[in-house]
């Protein structure tokens, strides 16, 4: 009888500092006027590409080839291009694209980095494995890897999306990997060890939650990473096929007529640096939110 | 040979935080003469590198304040410019810090960095540097100087750190050395061998020293007088036997009942001053010390004691003469009852 | 010293034989048929397949590779197809132009940034920090191609003072060599530059709170001489690190950016070799590339050595 009493009352303080944590992270997070803004911008950013096509009239692919290349107008707030498209649609539809194609990575080299770093970090075997792989693929500027897998699978949004998943995975693994590694040498996971508690319960129940704040980081800013690089391939041409608006086809684009079109260069440019500028901020209040003492990238 | 060398005068100072000014040294005095070796003796947080640091004006000058006058060869240190301070620094009055590996920069020589202060100080050539720090390292017992003085820092063990901190120290003649828990990073053989060092030299160059402890025994070894803080106070000042025959505040008192005896009943508890020292923003009001102190009266809690002269010592407290009678009364009724 | 360089040396070769791999398969895990992407859609049959027999297409895959790396053994990264020269030929025709352009920007990203990183640190809190700080996280929000191409609207379209598009090589003269790579440079150095002084400014904080400053300090030491050769070198590790961890993307950027200016250096070459579908010359680039990235590492490592006494190898 009194144990059980005891138990609830154990359960019912945890949930109590639990949530007094919860209001503190919150109470932080809304002091830290980097995180804020950032996820201003990005809110800004995700309700524009989410809500907008339903507002505006013109497609993105409509063609208008009397209206070419004309400047910025009432009808036309961004201009249009050069097959007399309405800019300002096209950009909101590259946001789409942008963004579900960063989010997908980020998502992706979460999960694949976490589990190869997780089990690096345990089993030897698979470490010496896994990194040999994962300093081969590092080996390679990421730009250039993204263009020679492109140039292996062709070009299409789901390629990409895989391609970006390889050029990104070692980087993410390699984070978990270290943080678990000292997560791992602590003695309360030996004190695990001693109580019998099996591998997986090890890895999942206890080394996991530990890492998940540097995961979350890192993700934010390989979003970040992959908007650049995507529009980068797809300004070469290896990336998202026209003519599906993506920002680096728009700047494209836009590069042919740069001397007469300056909105078609200005406009997706202005787009792609606020919302990996917003990542970043967001990023970083992230970082010093959830993981102060870490000296990670950037 | 008594002379004053330095005369701390009601030193205050503040820093300003975020929110709110602190006040980590509140009214302290005393004085260093030539040959002798002060203790400033108190637990952390009492202000005493606070003190020191600012004798050499150490502190981060943007957000710190200073009251009271710092008095040095005719001179208030808190009033000079910033070049001249430089001048005086590692030249007329030299610091050694607490901890040797990380107070020497490890991508330079133990050489060049003693004879960085030199070339600096006293004008001499490269040539000339190197061979007055061999000099030095011979004087604070390194052996085999020529060849250690290309060495680095994480090449030497802890007591050879703390030695060529001494060397580097001394190195421009300084008369006053402030030394700042100089053996607390060390083990207890190293330990001894600095404080002989620390003595023979001064008694060579007849410097004036401080040395900053909370180890009493260290006092004990070789201090000639005694400063006790606490909460950013001097609260006790006398030479060091009386300042172990007959402490005379309470704190000083309770710090030596703390120290642990080798004879005696070893089932007996370790004593220790019962509560905790308040932190700065927490200072009581009345005297500092009245929440923890046995003896406390009603006019301690309200009232705050002014340092007092006692004879030679100093005494910061109401009831120190009516405790000294209660506590002889005791030791007469326990030989009595013997 | 010599017994770790070449210990170093020999724990590359199961790095670059993963290279050689992924290279290998990024090339022929293609779908399609080189050789009638070769021959285009008007080839017929038997010529596809003549060619097919002639490029060793039809070998078995592990073989196909090791001939490859056989021939690279012996110094023979093979031919293009389309420009019927050696790739190691072409390769070094197309490096002059892009080693530049590395270089400028790798210099211009290292002459701002670290001053303004120490400044920042010096100055921790005041409005120059501030400044300095916003405007690095701008500046590794905007990837080096888009500043490009903002340049070029600055510069080219209204300001008018740069040349655009094109290059000059060395033998033209130095100053036009220069000024032709002056926008590609500032492009590629500006995302690294902020990079590194971001990086400057945390390690210089992080020396400059240490004990062996304030000891130095209590020497006299004037504050200039505290920052320049106290700090600084205790502080140039982290530094060092980001310099070689970001000099791998400034080279993946180099490409990019070529294309914006016009550049006819690797990136280029790459890049135009992809749509060709030259593989010969894309597997030779991209793995002098890789190659070359890691040996940089190496020599970074080395230069740890330099910088620190404490990782200094055969210490006593």
């Amino acid at each position: 009888m009194t144990r059980e009493l005891h138990v609830k009352e154990l359960t019912s303080i945890k949930k109590e500092m639990k949530d007094k944590h919860r209001s503190l992270m919150v109470k932080k997070f809304r002091s830290n006027k980097l995180a804020l803004t950032g996820a201003i911008i990005l809110t800004i950013i995700i309700i524009s590409a989410i809500f907008f096509p339903l507002f505006i009239s013109s497609s993105p692919y409509e063609l208008d080839t009397v209206n070419r290349l004309q400047a910025p107008s009432p009808e036309h707030i961004f201009g249009t291009d050069n097959y007399g498209r309405d800019l300002l649609s096209r950009v909101i539809y590259g946001a789409r694209v942008s963004l579900v194609v960063g989010f997908s990575v980020a998502l992706l080299t979460a999960l694949l980095g976490t589990i190869m770093g997780l089990y690096s970090a345990y089993y030897k075997r698979i470490d010496g494995l896994l990194m040999r792989i994962s300093d081969g693929l590092m080996a390679f500027p990421a730009i250039l890897l993204a263009i020679a897998i492109m140039a292996s699978l062709g070009a299409n949004t789901t390629n990409v999306i895989i391609a970006l998943t390889i050029v990104f995975s070692p980087l993410v693994a390699r984070t978990i990997r270290s943080a678990s590694l000292v997560i791992k040498e602590q003695t309360y996971i030996e004190a695990l060890k001693a109580q019998g508690a099996s591998t997986s319960r090890i890895i999942w129940s206890n080394i996991f939650p530990n890492i998940i704040s540097p995961l979350i980081v890192q993700a934010t800013f390989i979003f970040a990473d992959s908007i650049i690089v995507e529009a980068a391939l797809s300004f070469l041409g290896a990336g998202i096929p026209a003519p599906a608006p993506s920002w680096g086809n728009l700047l494209y684009d836009g590069k042919t007529v740069i001397f007469n079109a300056w909105w078609m260069t200005l406009f997706p440019g202005l787009a792609i640096m606020l919302t990996v500028f917003g990542l970043n901020l967001f990023g970083d209040g992230l970082r010093d939110l959830l993981d102060p003492h870490s000296k990670s990238k950037k | 040979m008594n002379e004053t060398l330095l005369e701390i005068v009601n030193l205050k100072v503040h820093f300003d935080t975020e929110d709110k000014r602190v006040t980590a040294v509140d009214d302290v005095s005393f004085t260093v003469n030539n040959g002798e070796i002060v203790g400033v003796v108190g637990e952390s947080g009492c202000g005493k590198s606070v003190t020191s640091e600012s004798i050499l004006r150490l502190l981060d000058e943007k957000h710190t304040n200073y009251e009271g006058e710092i008095r040095f060869n005719g001179r208030n240190l808190l009033s000079l410019s910033p070049k001249k301070m430089r001048e005086i620094r590692g030249n007329d009055i030299a610091m050694i810090f607490q901890d040797p590996m990380s107070s020497l920069n490890p991508v330079y020589t133990v050489g060049n960095q003693i004879q960085e202060a030199l070339m600096l100080h006293q004008n001499l050539s490269k040539a000339e540097a190197r061979m007055k720090a061999i000099e030095m390292l011979k004087l604070t017992g390194i052996p085999a100087p020529e060849k250690r003085i290309d060495e680095f820092p994480h090449q030497l063990s802890g007591g050879m750190r703390q030695r060529v901190m001494i060397a580097m120290a001394l190195s421009c003649n300084p008369s006053l050395l402030i030394a700042d828990e100089p053996t607390t990073a060390l083990d207890v053989t190293t330990q001894s061998q600095i404080l002989d060092l620390i003595k023979s030299l001064k008694d060579e160059f007849n410097m004036g020293t401080i040395i900053i402890t909370h180890d009493l025994g260290i006092v004990a070894e070789i201090c000639s007088k005694v400063v006790v803080m606490y909460l950013g106070q001097v609260i006790e000042e006398a030479d060091v036997s009386s300042i172990f025959e007959t402490p005379l505040h309470p704190y000083t008192q309770g710090l030596l009942k703390s120290i642990p005896h080798m004879e005696g009943n070893r089932n007996e508890k370790l004593y220790v001053i019962k509560g905790k020292v308040p932190t700065l923003n927490q200072v009581p009001p009345g005297c500092r010390f009245a929440p923890r102190c046995e003896f406390a009266t009603e006019k301690c809690k309200v009232s705050a004691p002014i340092l007092e002269s006692y004879g030679e010592r100093k005494i910061r407290c109401w009831n120190f003469k009516e405790i000294q009678e209660s506590s002889i009364q005791v030791n007469r009724g326990e030989t009595l009852n013997a | 010293m010599l017994n770790f360089i070449i210990k170093r040396l020999f724990s590359l070769i199961p790095v670059l034989f993963i290279v050689s791999v992924v290279v290998f398969l990024l090339v022929h895990i293609t779908p399609g048929d080189p050789a009638s992407v070769i021959l285009g859609p008007e080839a017929n049959p038997e010529e596809v397949a003549e060619l097919r027999e002639e490029l060793g297409l039809n070998r078995p895959i592990l073989e196909q590779y090791f001939v490859w790396i056989g021939d690279i053994v012996r110094g023979d990264l093979g031919t293009s197809l389309f420009m019927k020269q050696p790739v190691l030929t072409a390769f070094f025709e197309h490096l002059g132009p892009t080693l530049s352009l590395a270089i400028m920007a790798q210099t211009f990203a290292i002459i701002i940034a670290l001053p303004l990183g120490v400044l920042s640190a010096k100055f921790r809190g005041s409005f120059l920090d501030q400044t300095f700080m916003g405007l690095s996280l701008v500046g590794i929000s905007v990837p080096s191609f888009l500043l490009g191409l903002f340049l070029i609207l600055l510069f080219g379209v209204e300001l008018r003072i740069f040349p655009v598009a094109g290059y000059k090589p060395l033998s033209v003269g130095f100053a036009e060599h220069i000024r032709y790579l002056i926008l590609p440079a500032i492009a590629l150095g500006a995302m690294q530059a902020a990079l590194i002084s971001r990086m400057t400014r945390s390690s210089m904080l992080d020396v400059l709170s240490s004990n062996y400053i304030k000891t130095a300090r209590a020497k006299g030491v004037k504050e200039l001489i505290i920052t320049v050769k106290h700090s600084l070198r205790n502080a140039f590790i982290p530094i060092l690190t980001i310099i070689g961890q970001t000099f791998g993307s400034l080279v993946a950027g180099a490409a990019v950016v070529e294309t914006v200016f016009n550049i006819p250096g690797i990136g280029q070459l790459i890049i135009n070799s992809v749509e060709r579908r030259d593989f010969e010359v894309i597997q030779g680039s991209v793995l002098l590339i890789a190659t070359s990235y890691v040996l940089i590492n190496l020599i970074i490592d080395l230069l740890y050595g330099f910088v620190d006494p404490r990782l200094r190898v055969g210490k006593k």
